[in-house]
């Protein structure tokens, strides 16, 4: 198929992110120029002399794609092809969250037009499944592992898309592996909307959640469907659209991962997860509404 | 004087990942197939192509054999077989 | 045109001249007036660049490679701490062969923290792989600045180079000097044409990942490039002459050299002191020199060794450290003469103005009396003994 985002890559197979990185650039088009953090997404897809990349693509550190981005649309600002050119930064929810951060705030207060993707596969992958602050509550990772005295990451999630709406931004977005459609409707609103845009992609990883290649999607679905991993949109600040769900039980989804495996004897972690899946839901209002007989 | 600095684009092309497939492969049955393109979407590896009923395919050149196309598929009409040995 | 100018307003005007398209800083002292002054330059319409400000010097540095890689000509300036927080940035900046031009207003590095003048922040970064220009006074400064763009946008070398000035004394000070016209920059400093940039119209993939196989190749490259430079850089210098009417070498200077039994080496401001002192004391028969490097990158080893090797006794004077080691621009002139034939009797390695310390033609002076045919080893000058007790006990 033709695709800005070329096969030959050397991401695993059932790769979350190789899928959601295609879709993104495949919704954006050919006049769109990519600044990346380092992480799998660049390391799987640009190793000299081979790039998967039909676009013009650049790579420089961990935590500046945000800056560099913000160099690329100025320098477009002052050739006056800003009206033509998308940038989007990408970055992983390592390269975002933690180190990543100042310059994510620094390009969103500026207002520039970015578009940031966060692809979330929830630790550091490319560096050996390694916490970071957008791990879950209880996720083994390799430095938050089980043991003894834990049974996992202690912290929960970062709330990396209301900080982003913090900003005052235009438009902030959720989206996920389970709706590769809606990811790229997304992509396509954003980019048709003038300023800074934040985008956070739920990417599974098989390698780092311990599930099987094929399971990609119907992982990422159950994350959608227990009311863990809300899909919502922002518009200028206020929630304007999100995916309604009839929510499953948390533990159809940590059942699904080796990453969870700790808990399915621990009915007391599993509440604690399964509060904060009740608490997205009521915030977000995420509930199928019954209908009411007329 | 330089050195390595700049990749062309797409020439991952040149890499073949369809060696990295060791245990399965899919088998597109072509008989219910009504061209929802979700497999095409779906794959993370891009080598899916196909236009119109039943005419889906995807490349072994590239295929790693993750499955996804099989479990996405809403009338199963794509199934995972045992890689061939050669 | 001659104007009574400050340090960082030349340098802003010079910048204005030759038209970056993106300009992207964060505030650090002693550096602030320079951006300041772009700032209104560009709020008052008399430059068309895109002014960003950003979150910190990182940033700064990141904002700059990106619009260099889009193929706009880019500016930066920093100082100390700064640079020391952009330095994987401006090793990156290097290694994708960016041509970025970055003001360094050189001052000392934390910790004591102290935001006077010395070497340490430009000295500390030398191996980043940038071209680094040291200026002697406010005309070199404004001068450099000129010669970094023509140099680094080069198309066989495609470095970014770095201007350095010494904090306060340049930047703050004031001196008559000469800014140039714009047709006259234009004569000399063509636009940028960048030959790989980001480019919807013709994509490509800037800074992959390099395995065992490709890496070394890269560093050979840019070292090679430096070596380049280093013919370049006469030739450069000699164009701008003929167009500016100001001569330069662009990586060493001469000095009462010709019959010079002692010569003192030294990088920047300090060299006006030495000349003053070498022309009280030619007056008196004193048959003394200076040997001003301007390049500490490319490193001109060879023209070094050309300038000194039948000097009799040669000082350094280094304004800054290689902790435990042998002071840097030191070790780097003895190692200019190593296996050769022909060389000093004497190398003699002394620190001075560490923090602001002032240089007088009394520290001068007091060089040039140590000067003897016992070679000095990394010898401070102006120390003051008296805050050397160990004070720590009265903490408790």
């Amino acid at each position: 198929m033709k695709t800005l985002f070329n096969s030959g890559h050397t991401a695993c197979a059932g790769c979350g992110q190789s899928m959601a990185a295609r879709l993104v650039i495949d919704a954006a088009g050919s006049n769109t120029i990519v600044c990346n953090n380092t992480g799998c997404l660049e390391v799987f897809s640009t190793k000299f002399p081979e790039s998967s990349w039909g676009v013009p693509f650049m790579h420089s550190l961990f935590e500046n794609c945000a800056a560099v981005a913000s160099g690329v649309e100025s320098a477009l600002k002052y050739l006056g092809k800003a009206d033509t050119v998308n940038v989007i930064a990408q970055a992983g929810d390592g390269g975002t969250a933690d180190i990543g951060l100042q310059a994510l705030s620094g390009m969103l207060e500026r207002g520039h037009n970015i578009l940031y993707v966060c692809y979330d596969n929830e630790a550091y992958m490319n560096t050996g499944i390694q916490r970071s602050g957008l791990t879950p509550f209880d996720t083994n990772t390799t430095t938050s592992p089980i043991g003894v005295n834990s049974t996992g990451n202690i912290r929960p999630k970062k709330p990396m898309p209301e900080i982003a709406n913090a900003h005052g931004i235009p438009y902030v977005a959720t989206a996920s592996c389970a709706f590769p459609l809606d990811i790229q409707r997304k992509v396509k609103k954003a980019i048709s909307i003038k300023g800074p845009k934040y985008m956070q992609i739920h990417v599974p990883c098989p390698l780092g959640w311990r599930h099987e290649s094929s399971q990609t999607i119907a992982v990422a679905k159950l994350a959608v469907e227990t009311g863990l991993y809300p899909l919502i949109e922002y518009e200028n600040g206020v929630l304007a659209a999100k995916r309604q769900i009839t929510p499953k039980p948390v533990e159809e989804y940590l059942k699904a991962q080796g990453r969870f495996k700790h808990l399915l004897k621990n009915p007391e972690e599993i509440k604690k997860i399964q509060e904060i899946a009740d608490n997205n839901i009521k915030k977000y209002g995420l509930k199928v509404e019954t209908q009411q007989a007329a | 004087m330089f050195g390595p600095l700049t990749c062309k684009p797409g020439s991952s092309r040149n890499n073949k990942t369809g060696p990295w497939r060791t245990e399965s492969r899919p088998k597109y049955l072509k008989k219910n197939c009504i061209a929802c393109n979700m497999c095409l979407q779906a794959c993370p590896e891009a080598c899916i192509s196909g236009q119109g009923k039943n005419t889906y395919d995807f490349d072994p050149n590239y295929c790693k054999g993750c499955g996804i196309c099989a479990y996405i598929c809403p009338k199963q009409d794509i199934i995972m077989i045992k890689e061939e040995c050669l | 045109m001659k104007e009574f100018l400050e340090g960082s307003m030349a340098v802003a005007k010079v910048v204005q001249l030759c038209k970056p398209g993106v300009i992207s800083a964060y505030p650090i002292t002693p550096q602030t007036h320079i951006v300041e002054e772009l700032a209104q330059i560009v709020a008052d319409g008399h430059l068309n660049a895109q002014f960003v400000n950003v979150e910190s010097e990182h940033s700064a540095a990141s904002v700059v490679l990106g619009a260099e890689a889009a193929g706009v000509r880019s500016y930066t300036a920093t100082s100390s701490q700064g640079l020391l927080l952009m330095a994987e940035v401006v090793f990156n900046i290097a290694g994708m062969r960016l041509p970025v031009v970055m003001t360094t207003a050189v001052r000392a590095i934390s910790a004591p923290i102290n935001i006077w003048n010395d070497h340490q922040d430009a000295v500390s970064l030398r191996d980043a792989g940038w071209i680094q220009l040291h200026a002697e006074d406010i005309q070199e400064a404004v001068d450099l600045h000129l010669i970094a763009y023509k140099l680094g946008e080069n198309k066989s070398i495609m470095l970014p180079v770095m201007v350095c000035m010494d904090g306060f004394l340049l930047t703050h000070g004031v001196e008559t000097v000469n800014i140039p016209s714009q047709e006259e920059v234009d004569k000399f400093l063509p636009p940028y044409k960048a030959p790989y940039k980001l480019d919807v119209e013709n994509p490509m993939t800037l800074g992959p990942l390099v395995d065992p196989e490709s890496y070394m190749e890269a560093r050979f490259a840019l070292n090679e490039t430096h070596k380049e430079a280093l013919q370049l850089i006469p030739k450069i210098t000699a164009d701008f002459a003929k167009i500016f009417g100001r001569t330069y070498n662009g990586l060493i200077e001469g000095y009462q050299l010709k019959d010079a039994e002692r010569v003192i080496v030294a990088m920047g401001s300090v060299c006006g002191t030495i000349k003053e002192v070498i022309d009280e004391l030619r007056k008196k028969g004193k048959k003394i020199g200076l040997l001003k490097v301007t390049s500490l990158r490319p490193f001109p080893a060879n023209e070094i060794y050309e300038a000194l090797k039948n000097t009799p006794k040669v000082a350094v004077v280094d304004r800054a450290l290689s902790v435990g080691s042998f002071a840097p621009l030191a070790a780097e002139i003895k190692a200019s003469f190593f296996g050769k034939t022909k060389k000093p009797k004497v190398i003699s390695s002394f620190i001075l103005g560490l923090g602001g310390r002032d240089i007088t033609k009394d520290s001068i002076k007091e060089i040039l009396r140590l000067m003897t045919s016992k070679e000095r080893q990394g010898e401070f000058i102006d120390l003051k003994q008296e805050l050397l007790k160990e004070n720590y006990e009265n903490a408790v």
